[in-house]
């Protein structure tokens, strides 16, 4: 990893980033505080591959999304696209990066204007950077038909499809500058379980074809590892976890992740009776006084004092850039109620 | 006797555009302690199906052209406004997606549960507030003497369904409708709630009939299941029988489009095509022919009703077992799945 510098490894890179929302209060409109959403994130994303992101909610996944894409300014930290710091992109410059990435989003039915046809719907981004009528109802019917639905439904409105089939239009919408990223926020969580698959074989299939690379953000754990090369786990604005999808779903290292994982039912009624599951007590603490120390010490069942005063920082432990930040990570076949260790982890040692 | 026995159950709303055939000949049983899982998608019926147990669907728009839902023997379509009060409470209660369409936002968490209590039971204001905390307690909320004053707003979103299940157990029913109760939480906060609905269910023998989209919390918690569709009940039984041998094309189709956490996610998903069928127009024959895998020429013809292909296994499919069977080989193989 190239922690100081050589940017361009990666297509996509965030270092360090914050976004600390000011909460006002009184009638002067005072800040008495801050939402920390997203605190110190580092990520890699490299060309080709889907980035899983996954954690509870509230813990800063759109947030992160949004500042990507520089729909919120940062409050702090970089991020790189094709080797450039994009947040210190003038708007002409960043007309430029905004086409090469793109986002979905997760509610079908807010994120497509009602008054819209589909056809204006997803030709918007075509005429915002400049193409030709002609080209542009061309280019439209096309990606209808890339996407499932039928050319015919040029002049039709958002409200007379289904839910699966307004994704698809969103998806349709993203994909007609041929972007080289796009952000699937929560894009398949609105939707019905017999729906869901129809819309992730379309991203994985598009993926293929158009050399996509995917920032997927879900807080279903499945379909993150079904899509997924790699997955990031992320808790109060921080990512806890991050590895390759099946070192991450076989050997979590992160107290955090194997409590998730273990919370969540497999549709397999004797898989489910032989389970053993950890239950977290508690609720997530308010990112706006986020706990000392580790953040999830107070829900952690391995929670040791020194957890309490010290920042685990998110740092290797294995092999393939396998990356945790805790102190006492989960070895593999060890019992999460009991830290073997009885001396911090540091890397390296 | 089973404790509740719904037969041939339909609720029907009149609308400007037509008749809705939300519920439209749904049959269940559900025995003491026991945990009935109904599945299925936006719009298939299940709320309905609940508020018709309550007896809590607006009438009118809507309308019950038949069927009998027996509860203890008692046909409770015929029973008054008054009996259905005393019922609701004592012997069946319900809880929701969203915690606050039972909690008012204006009143103690406490005094609603007493007022709960107090409404079923001859009790002084001392006993029912010490019931009140007892099972604040008892759903594992922290610190109940002093919580049980705190409004709603105060509580976190776990805290509230837990909350609601405490006010929906105050008063011990013998059925537990839960609609959805986990779907609008965070999955550790959802795995908190249904270990406590589990234990509650072990403490006081609740049967408990759990409505969800998610076949994970039907694996984990139904004794056995019913599969909705359209409206209709379109299979029933054992919770394994439905999860490894379904019987109902749409069940299987249902069970593999899903990604499972414990697979390594290389197989592709098997998408249903199309959508769930407008409960106003629904199609000639079987409700799921358009978008069945199985699909023959008469399917569009017949419309299949719930009859049993194996003992306590009922499915709503003109195909015979044999005909289901090999169906789910031939696709399996076109897809290069193996069998399980
Ligand atoms: N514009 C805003 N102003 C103030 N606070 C905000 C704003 N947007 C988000 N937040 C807060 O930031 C935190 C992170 O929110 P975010 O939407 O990023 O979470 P998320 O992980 O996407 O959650 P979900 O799974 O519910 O979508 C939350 O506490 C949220 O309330
Ligand atoms: N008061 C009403 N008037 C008219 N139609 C209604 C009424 N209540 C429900 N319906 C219709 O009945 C059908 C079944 O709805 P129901 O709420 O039972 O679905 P559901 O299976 O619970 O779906 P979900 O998973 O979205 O909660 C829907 O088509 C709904 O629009
Ligand atoms: S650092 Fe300590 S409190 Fe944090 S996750 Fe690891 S063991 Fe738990
Ligand atoms: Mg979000
Ligand atoms: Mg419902």
């Amino acid at each position: 990893m190239s922690a100081n510098g050589q940017a361009g490894e990666y297509l996509l890179e965030t270092r360090d980033l914050k976004m600390h929302f000011p909460i006002k209060a009184g009638v002067f409109k005072r800040t008495v505080g801050h939402v920390k959403a997203v605190d110190g994130v580092d990520l890699q994303v490299r060309k080709g591959e889907t980035l899983g992101l996954v954690g509870e909610s509230g813990c800063g996944k759109s947030t992160l999304a949004r500042l990507i894409l520089r729909l919120h300014e940062a409050t702090a930290g970089e991020v790189f696209f094709e080797g450039e710091n994009i947040l210190k992109y003038d708007r002409r410059q960043m007309m430029k990066v905004r086409r090469n990435l793109q986002i979905i989003f997760q509610d079908p039915y807010a994120s497509l204007n009602p008054r819209m046809t589909v056809g204006s719907i997803i030709a918007e981004p075509l005429r915002t950077h400049k193409g030709t009528t002609d080209n542009i109802k061309r280019r439209v019917q096309e990606l209808l038909e890339i996407v499932g639905l039928s050319p015919e439904h040029y002049n039709r409105y958002p409200h007379e499809f289904s839910g699966g089939q307004r994704q698809r239009i969103g998806v349709a919408r993203a994909i007609a500058l041929n972007p080289k990223v796009i952000i699937c926020d929560e894009p398949v969580s609105a939707l019905d379980v017999s729906i869901q698959a129809q819309v992730v074989n379309l991203l994985m299939d598009l993926q293929k074809e158009f050399d996509l690379t995917y920032i997927f953000i879900a807080h279903d754990l499945s379909v993150v590892k079904h899509i997924s090369d790699r997955v990031a786990v992320m808790y109060l604005g921080r990512v806890v976890e991050i590895a390759d999808r099946n070192q991450l779903y076989n050997r979590p290292l992160h107290p955090y992740t194997n409590s998730l994982l273990s919370a969540i039912p497999i549709p397999d009624p004797k898989l489910e009776r032989q389970r053993q599951r950890v239950v977290l007590t508690g609720d997530v603490p308010s990112p706006a006084n986020p706990p000392p120390g580790c953040t999830f010490h107070t829900r952690c069942p391995r929670v040791q004092d020194y957890c309490r005063n010290n920042v685990p920082p998110l740092e290797r432990q294995e092999e393939n850039g396998h990356r945790a930040s805790c102190f006492f990570p989960v070895v593999s076949g060890q019992k999460i109620e009991e830290p073997t260790a009885s001396t911090p982890y540091k890397a390296g040692e | 006797m089973a404790l509740l026995e719904v037969k041939n159950l339909k609720t029907h709303f009149k609308t400007p555009d037509g008749i809705v055939k939300a519920v439209d000949g749904v049959s269940f049983t559900v025995d003491e302690g026991e945990t009935l899982g109904i599945v299925g998608e936006s719009g298939s019926g299940k709320s309905v199906t609940a508020m018709s147990l309550m007896q809590l669907n607006p009438v009118p728009p809507c309308f019950y052209p038949e069927g009998e839902i027996l509860f203890e023997g008692r046909n409770l379509l015929e029973a008054s406004e008054r009996e259905m009060q005393k019922i609701r409470g004592d012997d069946m209660a319900m809880i929701f997606q969203d915690p606050m369409t039972s909690l008012n936002p204006v009143f103690t968490v406490g005094d609603q549960i007493m007022e709960a209590v107090r409404v079923h039971q001859k009790v002084s204001k001392k006993e029912a507030r010490d019931k009140a905390i007892e099972v604040l307690r008892d759903v594992g909320i922290a610190n109940p003497e002093k919580r049980v004053d705190e409004y709603p707003h105060q509580y976190s979103g776990g805290m509230r369904q837990r909350a609601m299940i405490a006010m929906a157990l105050s008063c011990n029913p013998k059925i537990l409708l839960a609609d959805e109760p986990t779907t609008a939480l965070d999955v550790t906060i959802q795995a908190q709630i249904l270990e406590l609905m589990v234990g509650l269910q072990e403490k006081y023998g609740t049967a408990i009939i759990m409505i969800t989209h998610d076949l994970g919390v039907v694996a984990q918690l139904a004794d056995k299941i019913m599969v909705m569709y359209g409206g209709r009940a379109v299979e029933t039984g054992p919770t394994d029988d439905v999860f490894y041998d379904p019987l109902m094309p749409y069940s299987w189709s249902l069970i593999r489009s899903i990604p499972r956490l414990d697979k390594a996610g290389e197989v592709r998903l098997l998408p249903i095509k199309g959508s769930p069928p407008s409960l106003i127009f629904l199609p000639k024959g079987c409700n799921f022919a358009p978008r069945c895998p199985f699909v023959k020429d008469e399917c569009h013809e017949i419309d299949p009703g719930l009859e049993e292909k194996r003992p306590g296994h009922r499915a709503a499919c003109i195909l015979s077992v044999e005909e289901i069977e090999e169906n789910k080989h031939r696709i399996d193989a076109e897809l290069g799945v193996e069998q399980a």
